[in-house]
């Protein structure tokens, strides 16, 4: 029985060691794609393991080009501020849903509820958007449409409100003479922090990945947020190349290791959401769970 | 007695007054987020009213002529039944793999008796569900692309085939390209779900069935799988009620919007996208998306009214 179970435990840790490379194993192609030399990769093509070691596609990312530094900023600054704007819309509309005293409540609740059942499709957000409130190329494109506030989120955080804070903590507060808005700030939020956290990462992620407001608002490049440049770049390789060398001689163009440089991007578009998630996996996975269960 | 009813209708009126005075402060929080809801989900229903008319922006919307039914009987003689046919038939697919995938995985990880392993795996398996689909599709176009891609250079000449295949202009493979991205992707995340349910079924149930002599596998079908019924119910209504939703990001981007390859991978978000954007089709393309937006309704609603029928508690609403 005992050698038994010993050897279920090894062929369930090879199958699961097995579906973890499935999961990593294309990251790998396309980390050891961006340091490998252009010559070697025309030659052998992509690889799991780099045939060579060569920077020079990042040298040109960080040197040759702003367009990715530009990216990094446009893109850090509207999932801050995004991520700031969609907690304080998401908590303020929450709080006053979570009252069960609240009169006409339901009502509240409905119109939030509706908007995840039905919706007019992108056809005539698209022209809202851009033809009468004219977002087209400015930053708000990247902040406003459909980010900024989820019915998802306003279920979850009430769902949390209702069944932790205790409608006596509320009372409380009340009967010391805070007003509501004290309330919500100085007893409901300090005892919210585990839900605040995981909204944050999921809404800061959502932002973070976001290509699909770039590709229908905007096509200045000015603007372009890291995924919107990836996205230009899959479609066009010659993009940031052209865009590098305007006003220098095609020169220049000719030393541009384009088939690395494809790869050094996308690194460069993940490798921060993989650096921070395994610190705050129990946030994703919590915000995963309850989302789906209870959302 | 007259007067009696007039202070009493006043005293009444001044308590509801009162009653929503108090109250006022916690309906202005709700007015940033009505005004968002408003602009951002409700005028959009409106704009329904574009798929009926023949829209032209120099009279304005509300100006431009209505003709019916026109710009969906174009779209029902064209390329509905090819939009339908691939959005719904991805989604059946995807809804039968993912849960069998999903919940055999995650009762494989609660075999699991060292707890670091286990989180380890939780946290890998996770990380493809966290990358965003244009990340996705430099990832497939690396094992894929025709001059340099891995498949083309290292796994085929394992197999002995030298002649490089072009994957983005043939569609035969692009089904199975497409279902193995999506399962790649997204099992991870209904894991961590079924995972979560399983770590919760009660203890007991499995030292009952252990003092009954069950073995491993027995557990698994009696103890496992009916404590599990609830969470598959709920997540597979969910996809029901989106089975006429496609991840635009997968069918577009990771194709890489290829032309050859538009027989397989046209879905309804694809071709609204196509035809707003760059086939200036506004009403075909808005007829479309208003098909989509009522039988996906339409969808949600059947599939909650059978689920009220068959075991209520796991009915959304």
């Amino acid at each position: 029985m005992v050698e038994n179970n010993k050897i279920f435990q090894i062929i369930t840790n090879v199958i699961m060691i097995f579906l973890c490379s499935f999961c990593v194993f294309p990251f790998l192609i396309l980390f050891s794609s961006s340091i490998t030399s252009e010559m070697t990769l025309v030659r052998e093509g992509y690889s799991v393991l780099p045939r060579d070691i060569d920077w020079s596609a990042y040298k040109f990312l960080l040197t040759g080009s702003d367009s990715i530094i530009r990216g990094y900023i446009i893109t850090i600054a509207v999932s801050v501020i995004g991520t700031s704007m969609n907690l304080i819309l998401t908590t303020l509309f929450a709080y006053p849903l979570s009252r069960r005293d609240l009169p006409h409540r339901n009502v509240f609740a409905f119109i939030v509820f509706f908007t995840m059942l039905f919706n007019g499709g992108i056809v005539p957000s698209y022209i809202m958007w851009s033809r009468y409130l004219h977002i087209s190329n400015t930053y708000l494109a990247l902040i406003l449409p459909n980010l900024l506030m989820s019915a998802f989120y306003i279920i979850m955080m009430r769902t949390y409100f209702q069944s932790n804070i205790p409608d006596a903590v509320i009372e409380a507060g009340r009967i010391d003479g805070a007003s509501e808005i004290v309330v919500l700030l100085k007893v409901v939020l300090p005892m919210s922090k585990p839900i605040i956290a995981t909204i944050a990462l999921l809404v800061g992620l959502h932002y973070w990945n976001d290509w699909t407001n770039g590709l229908y608002y905007i096509n200045q490049d000015k603007y372009y947020s890291i995924q919107v440049l990836l996205n230009r770049m899959l479609q066009d390789v010659q993009y940031l190349m052209s865009s590098a060398a305007s006003g220098n001689s095609s020169e220049l163009a000719k030393d541009i290791p384009s088939v690395s440089l494809k790869m050094a991007v996308a690194v460069m578009g993940a490798i921060p959401v993989l650096c921070i998630y395994p610190f705050f996996q129990k946030y994703f996975v919590q915000g995963i769970v309850v989302g789906a269960v209870k959302g | 007695m007259n007067t009696a009813t007039v202070t009493e209708r006043r005293r009444q009126k001044g308590r509801f007054a009162r009653r929503y005075f108090r109250y006022l402060p916690l309906y202005l929080m709700m007015v940033p987020g009505m005004i968002y809801l408003l602009v951002n989900n409700y005028i959009p229903m409106t704009g329904i009213i574009i798929a009926f008319k023949q829209v032209n922006f120099r009279i304005g919307i509300l100006k431009s002529p209505f003709i019916g039914l026109k710009n969906f009987e174009f779209l029902f003689r064209g390329d509905a039944w090819l939009i339908t046919r691939n959005t719904i038939g991805y989604n059946l697919v995807f809804i039968i793999i993912t849960p069998i995938i999903a919940i055999s995985i995650a009762i494989l990880l609660n075999e699991l008796t060292k707890k670091g392993l286990k989180q380890f795996y939780q946290t890998v398996i996770l990380v493809p569900y966290l990358i965003s689909i244009v990340v996705v599709s430099y990832l497939v176009y690396a094992l894929l692309s025709t001059e340099n891609g891995f498949l083309n250079n290292t796994i085929l000449p394992l197999f002995g085939i030298k002649e490089k295949i072009g994957w983005y202009s043939s569609p035969q493979y692009w089904p199975f390209i497409l279902v193995l991205t999506q399962v790649w992707k997204g099992f991870g995340y209904s894991t961590i779900i079924y995972f979560a349910t399983v770590v919760g079924i009660d203890q007991s149930y499995y030292e009952a069935a252990s003092i009954d002599g069950a073995t491993r596998w027995e557990k698994v079908k009696h103890v496992t799988l009916p404590c599990l019924k609830s969470t598959v119910i709920t997540l597979t209504l969910l996809s029901i009620g989106r089975m006429f939703y496609s991840d635009f990001g997968l069918f577009y981007q990771v194709p890489m919007n290829s032309g050859p390859l538009l027989d397989v991978t046209n879905t309804i978000d694809t071709y609204v996208y196509r035809g707003l954007m760059q086939n200036n089709n506004i009403g075909m393309s808005s007829a479309a998306g208003v098909f989509q937006s009522v039988v996906g309704f339409i969808l949600v609603l059947t599939a909650n009214a059978i689920v009220n029928k068959v075991s209520r508690e796991d009915a959304l609403f």
